[in-house]
């Protein structure tokens, strides 16, 4: 058999109700053994695009694939598929076991091994002694598990999970979201998992999706989707952002100035420039917590650049402060690891910024 | 302090549920008490009624052998009301329940129409639908399939017709009820895990739905157990129910401690029923599961 990558292509496809179209043209691969997560605001098609792959929606354009075969005839109940939803969505009227076993019992799975198969999936949820209670016996995190087992249980191709933890409060889902990717690494089943929680994506995902009205933004590595947004929405969306239109000035050696539009001038690097492909008009995209705020002028290094500015408003957040920053005329924020006492407010300071922390992106459009 | 606290305590369900008490007390428990004392009355030939504690009503009607023929017929035939009713009104009620359609309003509206017209009326129109100048006679005659019209009128069937046509509103509502409460995404879980379209409903909706067909068929068997209007005028002779043997005492030959005590054996048999019902096919428990 030949060397497969991909678990699910989605090739040019399309979701119209109607007049509407939920869906535009979504191009994505999703990896084999590969975590990959739907990031975006409401309504921008998530929850559509999962149904599709699923089969609870149909297509209006465009194939899904799914392990090499073209399934947007094959009807749900023969995909193969592990679907958790936001609500658990157990079946009331039968025990654990007996929901555990289900997709089991379709796939004429024998007794006995229904029963060993229906043990180990309570054992990797670690909810070992429940088999013969009812849903409503358990606690919402709980249920969440044994939905979780009832859909890896029958070893689907691939999982799909819509806001798996929204249900749950905020401890619970961290601890959730841990065993979750646990789980996912110990079966190494390709796994679609949307959120609409920032943490959540950037922490579990392989591949991270960020999606907008039907199209997807920007694709790729968490790391590299937070650190070179490749718009100002998934700037601004993704953590908080300082994003200021301005004009490119020659480089000189390795960096380049950036003139802002309130008159501030920063450095970049060539690498950005070159993002932009030279560009005159580009917008400097500058995330909060990489700027440093310190009462010393004197900057950090020789290609970063120093702002004095004056501290408006802080936001205390425990080990973080979040400074709202009036300077050269300008709005800034920044978010920065307390030590011992955060700025106080009106106090006078200086912003350092590193010209690798100064992302480019081409001016006007979106 | 406290005792007197935890003493309002203990009396405030009762003073919560004082109005529906003192209705159900005047309206119903108060009536009855006097259907019962009637029922030991004893009516003389000279048409009055005799005031004491007589067992001779009692005693007619539990050994007489008519009685208990008629009310073996009348739990018969709603028995197979019930059952028709629960078996062609699960249809809509599930259509009503999936439809995709905005009329969702519309179509619940429909289902409540008959309401409106009198039960006499609706059960009338069947006169016109299957007499021997009704409609369908009147059908097979012109396209000449028959040369004289059938006699479909005034059996069993047409007595079982009229109160299904009488009652599967009811039954309609309660398992619309029921089923409008089925999460969507149950059915989905189970087609996800292999299910055909067929197998998640016998799996899931079915069971689910199992409150409001139980419900539902509850009200259908007595509501059809007492009545006594659609034997009278879509049944033929041999087709009494055991309300008409009321109807029949009370209104036509006055005899009101005989009607009493004939109606007291309906009222505790199908109250019997009831409680059998609501214990051993254990609805409430079914209820508990969809907390
Ligand atoms: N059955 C439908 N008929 C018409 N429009 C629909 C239907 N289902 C979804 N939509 C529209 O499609 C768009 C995308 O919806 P979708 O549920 O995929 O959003 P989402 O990204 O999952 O949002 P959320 O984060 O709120 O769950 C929305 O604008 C929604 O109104
Ligand atoms: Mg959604």
């Amino acid at each position: 058999m030949a060397e497969r990558q991909h678990a699910v292509e989605l090739r040019n496809v399309v979701k119209r109700y109607g007049e509407f179209t939920a869906v535009k043209k979504m191009d994505l691969t999703v990896p084999e053994n590969s975590f990959v997560t739907f990031l975006g605001p409401s309504g921008c098609g998530k929850t559509t695009t999962l149904r599709m792959i699923a089969g609870l929606t149909d297509i209006t354009e465009g194939d899904l694939v799914i392990r090499d075969r073209r399934v947007n005839d094959l009807p749900i109940h023969k995909r193969n598929l592990g679907l958790v939803f936001q609500n658990y969505a157990l079946f009331p009227h039968k025990t654990i076991f007996d929901n555990i076993a289900f997709g089991l019992k379709y796939r004429n799975v024998n007794k006995a091994d229904i029963a060993q198969k229906v043990k180990s999936a309570l054992d990797l949820v670690q909810l070992p002694h429940v088999a013969d209670r009812y849903p409503n016996q358990l606690s919402g995190g709980q249920q969440q598990r044994i939905a979780l087992a009832r859909a890896i249980v029958i070893e689907p191709d691939v999982l799909l999970l819509d806001e798996p933890l929204s249900a749950l409060d905020a401890n619970l889902r961290e601890e959730m979201r841990v065993e979750l990717k646990r789980i996912q690494r110990e079966l190494g089943v390709a796994t679609i998992f949307v959120t609409h929680d920032q943490s959540e994506a950037l922490a579990m995902s392989d591949k991270l999706v960020v999606m907008k009205d039907g199209i997807v933004e920007q694709e790729g590595q968490p790391e590299d989707v937070y650190n070179n947004p490749s718009s100002a929405f998934v700037a601004d969306f993704l953590g908080h952002s300082n994003i200021f239109a301005g004009t490119l000035a020659e480089p000189s050696g390795e960096t380049a100035p950036v003139q802002l539009e309130g008159g501030t001038t920063l450095k970049t690097t060539i690498h950005q420039i070159e993002r932009v492909n030279r560009q005159q008009n580009i917008r400097a995209v500058i995330r909060a917590e990489k700027i440093m705020v310190s009462t010393n002028q004197n900057p950090t290094s020789n290609d970063s650049t120093s702002i004095p500015g004056r501290i408006k408003t802080v936001d205390y957040l425990g080990q973080m402060a979040r400074y709202f920053i009036t300077a050269e005329g300008q709005d800034w924020q920044v978010i920065n690891p307390i030590d011992q006492h955060p700025f106080g407010e009106g106090a006078d300071i200086f912003m350092h910024i590193p010209a690798r922390n100064c992302v480019l992106l081409p001016g006007h459009h979106d | 302090m406290a005792a007197g606290v935890a003493r309002a305590q203990k009396h405030a369900p009762w003073i919560l549920l004082s109005p529906s008490l003192v209705t159900i007390g005047f309206l119903l428990i108060i009536p009855m008490m006097f259907i019962v004392v009637y029922s030991f009355w004893l009516r003389t030939a000279t048409g009055a009624d005799q005031v004491g504690f007589y067992l001779d009503n009692w005693q007619e009607v539990l050994s007489d052998r008519f009685y208990r023929d008629i009310l073996l017929q009348t739990l018969k035939i709603a028995f197979f009301t019930t059952i028709i009713c629960a078996v062609v009104g699960y249809i809509p009620a599930y259509f009503v329940a999936n439809t995709k359609m905005r009329s969702k309003t519309f179509l619940l509206i429909m289902l409540m129409l008959p309401f409106w017209i009198s039960y006499i009326i609706r059960t009338m129109s069947w006169i016109n639908i299957l007499g021997t100048s009704g409609a369908i006679n009147g059908l097979l005659l012109w396209v000449g399939i028959i040369d004289s019209p059938l006699n479909m009128l005034y059996n069993q069937t047409t007595v079982i017709l009229g109160l299904v046509h009488y009652l599967l509103p009811f039954m309609i509502l309660n398992v619309y009820v029921s089923l409008e409460g089925i999460d969507k995404n149950l059915t989905e879980a189970a087609e996800s895990l292999g299910c055909n379209g067929f197998q998640a409903f016998r799996e899931v909706t079915l069971p689910l739905s199992f409150p409001g067909l139980a419900a539902g068929s509850l009200l259908c068997f007595v509501l059809a157990s007492g009545t006594y209007i659609t034997p009278l005028i879509l049944g033929g002779p041999r087709d009494a129910m055991f309300a008409n043997l009321v109807f029949e005492a009370i209104i036509t030959q006055l005899n009101w401690p005989l009607g009493s005590a004939l109606s007291l054996v309906l009222l505790v048999l199908l109250g019997a029923l009831v409680v059998i019902y609501t214990r051993y096919l254990g609805v409430d428990q079914i209820a508990k599961s969809f907390r």
